[in-house]
């Protein structure tokens, strides 16, 4: 019952990100200098034909109710239809969804597979030269822009050793896979230096908790004490980092496209404020919110299941 | 030398030993970061100085020419010198991300403070906004703002002013609720001080730390910003050297001449480590001192 509670509490926690992303970028295009009807059209159409795509689109009613519209039409999957291609939005979108998933999972797994264990060493010897050397090279690697790094690997792996493609997503699942490569491992080196810096600084803390003590009284191993006591505790406080950098993370996914010309949603936004057609940023706006927001509610949904305590204080 | 100055150095305030004694306390990091920071931040303003040739000229014998010792990053693809366009290159993206880091943190801190002390309706509103803003896809609503006004800085600054409050609103509302249950807080309350004054002068200096740290990591993320905003095309236009506008500008010619898209990058990679040594620094500094005084 307790877990039903909260995985409401949290489903409804998300409202208020949707329905802030919505307004910012619905508000946002009412901001658009002149006519935007004109704009997209560059001035080739007759006033008549201006007020009936008006009209049509119901851009002539006032803001709230055109807004309230827009929201109850997204909530049944109707994100209106492109002013350049002519196609429903949510058909172009979802075309393009899959590959940046496939990119924010293998990004995400390429991370955790790079930041484990270099954490882990990095705390089991604090002020190690191996410490120093990893801190130092997060440091370093915090500041690195990822589509430089995606630049250096297409230049390094790609280029000179031939030995992945360099651009494309290639045509079925192993293609698919062989291709986000270098995009995958573009993110884990500027996602990884988060991670790692997170999680030494939890795992000292947890070392540091009374109930380490207790254990090492009790005389229970140093490396049972390491792997069961502290890395469960520290692996919550990771766990909140990834969840609040997946804004951030899906920020990055949109240049990190660009960079590998995936054809993804972030390559599909680029494009569309090229074309500025505005129904389709406002849908690709809206789906980012939601991907943001169901990774943060899976992380969320983690954390009650590891640390039930949550559960309480929450629901 | 009188006993009572080597006793009580603090009763006599020497404005120079002060500082000595400041500067001393700092860690190696600390320092390592400031002096890099100077550096390249010298070399920004005296760019006109230091930069061997016009960042915008073009000298059509001098296509593509790896480092050398005239050009020491090499030549891009228009003969334009790359040591002097990525100096001033610095201009800009120093500049920038200092007003997309400063500006908000200025009034967030603020918000943040007063909703911290305040409670209530005020606490409750600001709460929700900072909590929502941290699932906002951040670079997604640039674009956003770029693609209503149109690319360039002045799109960027709108919507980094618009949501970067919220970080530091966030931190320093939850610094400022722990710090007004303090007995020094509550004694200023009694003893009759307004609110102004008591979120001011005796809350902020106390809450303010976290806030300070955070901002050189945001100073970091938002170069990252800007410069991958130029990348894609949505931010600083070209001819204008940015550090990431030079890059895209690389990427092109990345088989014949490495060095465009390299060089620029090392900038950002050393003006973002030289701010996270400070901001190491500064967590520990800040630390130790709260650690001593409560």
């Amino acid at each position: 019952m307790l877990v039903v509670r909260y995985v409401i509490a949290r489903v409804l926690h998300t409202l208020p990100v949707l329905l802030g992303v919505t307004l910012f970028t619905f508000l946002a295009i009412q901001f658009v200098p002149g006519d935007p009807i004109r704009i997209m059209t560059r001035g080739h159409v007759s006033d008549a034909e201006v007020a009936a795509i008006y009209d049509r689109l119901g851009m002539n009613r006032p803001l709230a109710v055109q807004y309230g519209s827009f929201i109850a039409k997204a909530a049944t999957g109707d994100l209106g239809e492109s002013i350049i291609q002519h196609a429903p939005v949510a058909e172009l979108v979802g075309e393009k969804v899959a590959p940046t998933l496939w990119l924010l999972g293998i990004g995400t797994f390429f991370s955790i597979l790079l930041a484990l264990p270099l954490a882990l060493l990095s705390a089991a010897w604090p002020d190690s030269l191996f410490d120093h050397t990893v801190r130092t090279a997060s440091m370093v690697g915090f500041a690195m822009p990822p589509f430089w790094i995606g630049l250096l690997l297409i230049l390094g792996f790609g280029l000179q050793l031939g030995w992945v493609p360099i651009s494309g997503y290639g045509d079925d699942v192993l293609g698919h896979v062989t291709h986000l490569i270098l995009p995958g491992l573009t993110i884990a080196f500027f996602l990884a230096p988060i991670l790692i810096q997170s999680l030494r600084a939890s795992l000292l803390d947890a070392l540091d908790a009374d109930h380490i003590e207790v254990a090492r009284a009790r005389g229970v191993p140093e490396w049972r004490i390491y792997f069961k006591h502290a890395l469960r505790n520290a692996l919550l406080p990771t766990l909140t980092v990834l969840s609040v950098n997946i804004s951030w993370l899906v920020s990055g996914a949109v240049v990190v496209e660009s960079v590998f010309a995936l054809p993804g949603l972030g390559s599909l936004l680029i494009r569309s404020v090229g074309y500025r057609d505005y129904p389709l940023i406002q849908g690709l706006a809206l789906i980012f919110a939601l991907i943001v927001v169901a990774v943060n509610l899976t992380a969320d949904l983690c954390y009650g299941i590891v640390d039930r305590r949550v559960l309480r204080v929450a629901a | 030398m009188k006993p009572e100055a080597v006793l009580t150095p603090e009763l006599h305030p020497g404005a120079l030993m002060r500082i000595g004694q400041e500067v001393g306390s700092w860690s190696f990091t600390l320092k390592l970061g400031l002096l890099l920071l100077s550096a390249i931040v010298f070399m920004a303003v005296f760019a006109p100085w230091v930069a061997p040739f016009d960042p915008e000229l073009q000298d059509f014998d001098v296509i593509l020419v790896p480092p050398n010792l005239t050009h020491l990053f090499g030549t891009d693809n228009l003969g334009r010198d790359i040591f002097s366009r990525v100096i001033y290159g610095a201009r800009l993206d120093l500049s920038a991300g200092f007003i997309m880091t400063y500006v908000p943190m200025v009034y967030g801190v603020l918000i943040g403070a007063y909703a911290g002390y305040r409670g209530g309706w005020v606490d409750a509103v600001v709460g929700s906004i900072t909590n929502m803003a941290i699932a906002f896809p951040f670079l997604v609503m640039i674009i956003v703002v770029v693609a209503v006004i149109g690319p360039g800085i002045n799109a960027i600054y709108i919507s980094v002013f618009l949501l970067a409050w919220t970080m530091y609103a966030r931190l320093s509302r939850a610094e400022m609720m722990v710090e007004r249950a303090k007995d020094y807080m509550l004694a200023a309350k009694v003893l009759g001080y307004p609110t102004r004054i008591i979120v001011l002068r005796h809350g902020l200096p106390n809450t303010i730390g976290s806030s300070v740290v955070f901002s050189t990591s945001d100073f970091i993320l938002n170069i990252l910003l800007l410069s991958g905003l130029s990348f894609i095309g949505l931010g600083i236009q070209p001819p204008t050297p940015e550090w990431g506008a030079m890059i895209a500008d690389g990427k092109e010619f990345i088989l014949q001449a490495w060095w465009i898209c390299t060089m620029p990058g090392f900038a950002v990679v050393l003006t973002g480590t030289a701010l996270s040594l400070i901001g190491d620094g500064l967590a520990r500094r800040l630390g130790t001192r709260q650690g001593s005084a409560g």
